[in-house]
């Protein structure tokens, strides 16, 4: 026994060394892309890129009445994935395909690893009341989906509280209802690619414009009383 | 109210009919010799509208509707509700969709009709409750709750008041999983490990082992440690099979062939899991007395390992 403790001890330590190096350099590139994706939010580039936070917020936090998501805390892979469909034009944005076309891949990557690292808002939403009422609209389609007619609840595939799951399924939590309003509607109308497995426009068309509302309102943290979320849908 | 209005007419003129679409659709529980047996052509011949549960908004709110809410609380939240009986990261809603309701997805309202039952799988007459205990004890890879115990006395009130007004003792529309016709081609690993590629990875991951968000399981694992163990009634393929088709991917059901149903279905169940709670300390030995079925890949060898060997 005794012999054998001395080379795996050594050989162990030449492991921790490897990767000890190994990881050195993959933290510093990323402290790298990291500094790079802050100038481009906070400062734009000389190529015309507009400060990301001039729309996006200071924090990233989004802006309600402007409709523009917020990006802090999201998922690096899911963000880098839009940049890109808008700069194909896949996803439509007269505002970001411009932007997006003139970061190249590695400050789209950079930036969306930027915001990823962002904190999440605090007091948005990171939980369901676990006793939903169905005549609270929003808050029922997000928890319990209306299955009768083979909508899923958006906690099935976005989590907890709406709060995202790995690289594919965004936070809805925090997101402004504008916005989320806006996404829900470009699915059906074609504005927005149908993405993984296609599984937003057989959502969507599951949806009426009070659905949307309602639902948007729920993730956006004011989710209505019954009867404003009636009001604000009878507007459509 | 009045789909039950028109479910109640349709029952009486046509009793025969439901008997038929329930033997169908019936194919968890063990067959009453007294249902009539007919041969399944395939599940999606089967039209009939199923049972509607009382609306959730009719839920009681004196202290029997404590009971009823506890019960539905601790099926979509089981870790939450019932953590000393959980011994894995599913949730009885993980399997049974729409907190029990969905048709087709083994609903708790149909369950609830074909209860006590004999069944094969522990030769004696069940309890509803007793039922359940297994559900803990294989699907949940964790320790059936005594009887009387407060877990089972309110998923059982929960599963009583969804089945408000249906008939006792009758397996309806929508019960258990469809029974899929076998399929044209003998089921195959490798097609379904191609089909898990397209359709199941992007939520329950190349691995198997789903995903979770906040420490809450979103997606469950399919296979592995934190999955059912080889008791569970999902390790059967046709059970499997009947499911996939019926409810996945989610919010896409129906949109696999029932031939993707059985490949991808064969190649989940031919995966490492936890041990079978029975085992007696041979693999071929629990085969032989519980896995005895070109359904269960227990004590087969899959890519080089028998699979349920310690």
């Amino acid at each position: 026994m005794g012999n054998s403790v001395k080379p795996r001890l050594t050989r162990v330590f030449r492991v921790a060394c490897v990767v000890t190096l190994t990881l050195g350099t993959v933290v510093a590139a990323r402290a790298d892309d990291m500094m790079v994706g802050k100038t481009i939010a906070t400062q734009g580039t000389a190529k015309g890129v507009a400060a990301c936070i001039s729309c996006h917020g200071a924090k990233g936090e989004g802006n309600a009445a402007g409709g523009f998501p917020r990006l802090a805390g999201v998922n690096a892979a899911y963000l880098s994935e839009q940049l890109s469909a808008f700069a194909s034009g896949e996803r439509q944005s007269t505002i970001m395909q411009p932007f997006a076309n003139l970061l190249s891949s590695n400050g789209r990557s950079a930036v969306a690893l930027y915001f990823s690292s962002l904190p999440v808002p605090t007091g948005i939403r990171s939980n369901d009341n676990p006793s939903v009422k169905p005549s609270d609209l929003g808050a029922w389609i997000a928890t319990s989906g209306r299955w009768d007619q083979g909508l899923p609840a958006c906690i099935q595939c976005h989590g907890p509280g709406g709060v995202g799951v790995g690289t594919v399924f965004p936070p809805l939590a925090g997101q402004p209802a504008l916005y989320i309003e806006n996404q829900l509607h470009g699915w059906k109308k074609g504005a927005r690619p149908p993405g993984p497995m296609a599984l937003m426009p057989v959502v969507v068309s599951k949806l009426s414009d009070a659905d949307i509302t309602a639902v948007a309102a729920y993730y956006a943290g004011n989710a209505a009383s019954p009867t404003s979320a009636a009001t604000v849908g009878s507007k459509q | 109210m009045i789909r039950q209005t028109w479910w109640h007419k349709a029952l009486n003129l046509k009793t025969g009919m439901f008997l038929v679409y329930g033997a169908l659709n019936g194919i968890a529980y063990a067959a009453d010799p007294s249902t009539p047996q007919v041969t399944a052509k395939s599940s999606s011949s089967a039209p009939a509208k199923p049972f509607t549960p009382p609306a959730e908004a009719t839920m009681p709110t004196n202290d029997f509707g404590k009971s009823i809410k506890l019960g539905e609380q601790i099926f979509t939240h089981t870790q939450e509700f019932a953590g000393k009986y959980v011994g894995n990261s599913l949730n009885c809603a993980s399997c049974h969709l729409d907190a029990g309701r969905k048709p087709n997805s083994s609903p708790l309202w149909a369950a609830y009709l074909v209860f006590p039952a004999y069944r094969s799988k522990n030769g004696h007459v069940n309890s509803f409750a007793e039922r359940m205990q297994g559900c803990f004890r294989y699907s949940m890879n964790g320790k059936a709750p005594p009887l009387g115990d407060p877990v089972l006395v309110a998923l059982e009130t929960y599963a009583y008041w969804l089945a408000k007004g249906a008939p006792v003792g009758e397996k309806l529309p929508g019960q258990g999983y469809p029974k899929l016709a076998p399929p044209a081609q003998k089921a195959d690993y490798t097609r379904g490990s191609q089909i898990y590629a397209q359709s199941c990875a992007l939520c329950h991951a190349a691995d198997g082992q789903g995903q979770s968000s906040g420490g809450k399981t979103v997606f469950p694992p399919l296979w592995g440690a934190h999955s059912f163990n080889w008791g569970a009634g999902m390790g059967e393929i046709q059970n499997a099979a009947g499911f996939i088709k019926a409810n996945m991917p989610l919010g896409l059901g129906g949109t696999l062939t029932d031939q993707q149903a059985w490949d991808v279905a064969t190649f989940m169940d031919s995966q490492d899991r936890p041990q079978d709670p029975r085992y007696s300390g041979s693999v071929e030995a629990t085969r032989a007395k519980y896995h005895n079925s070109p359904h269960s890949m227990y004590g087969q060898t899959v890519n080089g390992k028998v699979l349920g060997a310690p």
